[in-house]
């Protein structure tokens, strides 16, 4: 390794020495090799020359008069603070008892007498490397500090802007339950929730890969695409597909995004999940008192191209106050002082010693103290219940123009055939048609969820001939699900109708809405005999229907399936 | 041959480096070696003894006078232990020593002054 040669540079060098003869030498060594010299000659002297004047490095004879060496290093190395001013004790001292003292005052280095100009030489050279050294390091240090500030002032700008763009949508809703750190962002935890039109509830627990700005950057462009879908009707997988093309998109190869999504439904009574590389989730059934776990089946979103992307979801049925639990591998991975991870056994353990539902976050929460000593900054949780459908209120819908131009009188028909069936979810569509009626806003919620109902009567019962009993257990939902998958991706024939008619009567309006499909049909009669179910697991949706919209009716053998909605003038 | 009591070469490195400022330096240190055998004859406490002795022991040996170094040695290191009778003993051999090598600084400072008039400079 060869050395490298620094450039000479010319030191402000104190020459601290009681004998003038001594003095007047080493003045002229000194300054014969290139350096400025002060002189003092006592102790006090040389605090004082140095107070003012701040020479580099200090050459200080160890017995003089008035403050001796030992005591003058010691204030001038008070004075010079952070700064290193490196300290030659000039001395014959021989005892090694006068050596030892030299440098617990604080001197760097001592130079015997007689003076030898090449030992000189060669020691004030290696102080002033040492010299340069601290002030390097307290440069970088300083530089160092500036940046960190400068970086922590752009997460908060960042994070500003985040919650503007994400909201915390309906994360305050009275059925869930969340923890989250207020820089979870950073670690690239992400939670959202929000209202479907239909009154069901989409939630999505993120994790990005990486930490600082990279990760929050990503969770914009999905947090848009999450509220606006959501918003606009669409189910899990458009979602999940536009999602994970978005990022794909956007995102570097090797940063990517665990989720695990849900669509609650009050309504239906029913959970879907999907889980792309997140820890299990835990559905809770509170009547046997199991947990089914929600485990990934799928990539994380930003990783497979869309045409490898598998947005199927799995469905299990809830009953009131059921309880779906996710959390993010913050707590999985939380280690205690020897590297051991708290793992899933310990979370099992909290959920077996469980008693009250309510209190299993902050049971959760103590035994991750307990085991660790000190929170983690990435512990993400969220507990989102299933209430009763009336106990749920969204919130209606803001709109921005003022219905000066809506359509009043008009009437459009669709006909979805097997290739649309298979790939095409209608229902945003034909929603945001509808709510350009001024008149209808205000009942978009069961617009959508009358919609909704009839389409998939129409497709699952109708087109795809699939048997609503079977959903009357956890087993047979399950079975319904992956059969309708199943028969969906083998369609070859078949469609549904929808016709949508408008008129005005009176101040108000009238929608009508006609949904026909090409099965088998089935016997209206009968289904309309049987009482309401309490526990809402099968059945065509009949009586909700009936609820929400007017006038309803089925004809043709069951194909055809027609309701009203009504509106009055406008205040 | 070497000279027990001044360090010739000694004086050829100390001209080399101090150059015109030379015979200042002669100057100074018999001035201050003055001073300090004055010191010496008058200091009754050994503290005081003992450090003007190790100074004096300093500058002797910046200039190569050897003997002289030496003595000062010893008195700095009896200057605690030994009787006053002792140290008056040792005080009078430097008187002695300093006596012997102050005319030798003389001529050496003599000699560099007139080899200055005399060497042409260009």
């Amino acid at each position: 390794m060869t050395a490298v040669q620094t450039p000479f540079e010319s030191l402000t060098v104190l020459i601290a020495e009681d004998s003038a003869a001594d003095r007047l030498l080493l003045s002229t060594i000194v300054r014969r090799q290139g350096h400025e010299v002060l002189t003092a000659a006592n102790g006090a002297e040389a605090v004082e020359v140095f107070r003012q004047q701040r020479p580099q490095l200090v050459l200080m004879d160890a017995m003089m008069p008035v403050m001796d060496g030992f005591e003058a290093a010691q204030q001038i190395k008070a004075l010079a603070g952070e700064t290193l001013v490196p300290i030659i004790f000039l001395t014959s001292l021989t005892e090694s008892e006068g050596l030892a003292r030299c440098l617990e005052a604080g001197g760097d280095d001592f130079l015997a007498k007689p003076y030898n100009q090449v030992i000189l030489a060669a020691k004030i050279k290696a102080m002033d490397r040492l010299r340069r050294l601290q002030a390097t390091v307290l440069q970088q240090r300083d530089q160092i500090a500036r940046h960190h500030n400068y970086l922590l002032n752009e997460q908060r700008v960042a994070k500003a802007v985040f919650d503007k763009v994400a909201h915390s949508g309906c994360l305050n809703a009275p059925n869930i339950r969340y923890l989250q750190s207020p820089y979870a962002l950073f670690n690239g935890d992400l939670l959202l929730a929000a209202f479907t039109p239909a009154g069901d509830m989409h939630v999505l627990l993120g994790d990005f890969t990486g930490h600082g700005l990279p990760a929050a950057v990503g969770a914009m462009p999905l947090a848009e695409v999450f509220y606006g879908m959501t918003a606009k009707g669409y189910g899990l997988s458009e979602t999940l597909r536009e999602m994970n093309a978005k990022l794909k998109r956007i995102l570097p190869v090797d940063m990517f995004c665990c989720a695990t999504l849900l669509c609650l439904s009050f309504q239906r009574r029913s959970v879907e999940v999907w889980n792309g590389g997140m820890p299990d989730g835990y559905l809770h059934n509170i009547a046997s008192d199991e947990r089914t776990p929600l485990t990934a089946r799928h990539l994380p979103l930003g990783v497979l191209s869309p045409d490898t992307f598998d947005d199927r979801t799995e469905v299990f049925p809830m009953a009131v106050g059921d309880r779906v639990f996710l959390l993010s591998d913050g707590v999985i991975d939380t280690c205690d002082a020897n590297e051991q991870l708290f793992g899933v056994e310990r979370l099992h353990q909290v959920f077996t010693a469980n008693r009250q539902p309510e209190e299993l976050f902050e049971e959760i929460e103590r035994a991750l103290r307990d085991f660790r000593g000190e929170a983690r900054d990435d512990v993400s949780m969220v507990e989102v219940s299933l209430l009763d459908a009336t106990q749920m209120r969204p919130p209606t819908l803001v709109y921005s123009d003022s219905g000066q131009s809506c359509p009043l009188d008009w009437s459009v028909s669709f006909e979805f055939r097997a290739a649309s069936l298979k790939r095409f979810n209608p229902l945003p569509y034909l929603l945001q048609l509808l709510l350009e009626v001024h008149g209808l806003r205000a009942q978009s919620g069961a617009l959508y969820s009358v919609l909704a109902e009839l389409y998939s009567n129409a497709l699952e019962h109708g087109v795809l001939g699939l048997d609503s009993s079977l959903k009357r257990d956890a087993l047979g939902f399950a079975r319904y699900y992956q059969e309708r998958n199943a028969r969906l991706d083998a369609l070859h024939s078949g469609y549904v109708r929808v016709h949508l008619e408008v008129v005005p009567t009176g101040e108000g309006g009238c929608l009508l809405i006609r949904v026909e499909d090409s099965g088998k049909g089935f016997d209206i009669a009968r289904v309309m005999e049987r009482p309401a179910e309490n526990v809402r697991l099968s059945g065509r949706g009949v009586n909700l229907v009936q609820q929400l919209g007017r006038n309803a009716s089925w004809s043709d053998n069951g194909r055809s399936a027609r309701v009203e909605f009504f509106w009055d003038a406008l205040a | 041959m070497d000279d027990p009591h001044l360090n010739r070469d000694v004086l050829v490195a100390l001209q080399e480096v101090m150059e015109d400022e030379y015979p200042v330096l002669l100057d100074t240190f018999l001035a201050d070696s003055e001073e300090r055998l004055s010191l010496l004859r008058q200091q009754k406490d050994a503290g005081q003894l003992m450090e003007t002795a190790h100074s004096f022991k300093g500058s002797s040996s910046n200039m190569g006078a050897v003997r002289l170094a030496e003595l000062c040695n010893k008195l700095e290191h009896r200057a605690k232990i030994s009787p006053r009778s002792d140290l008056q003993n040792l005080i009078r051999e430097i008187d002695l020593e300093f006596a012997f090598v102050r005319p030798l600084y003389e001529a050496e400072r003599e000699r560099s002054l007139f080899e200055k008039a005399t060497v042409r400079r260009f």
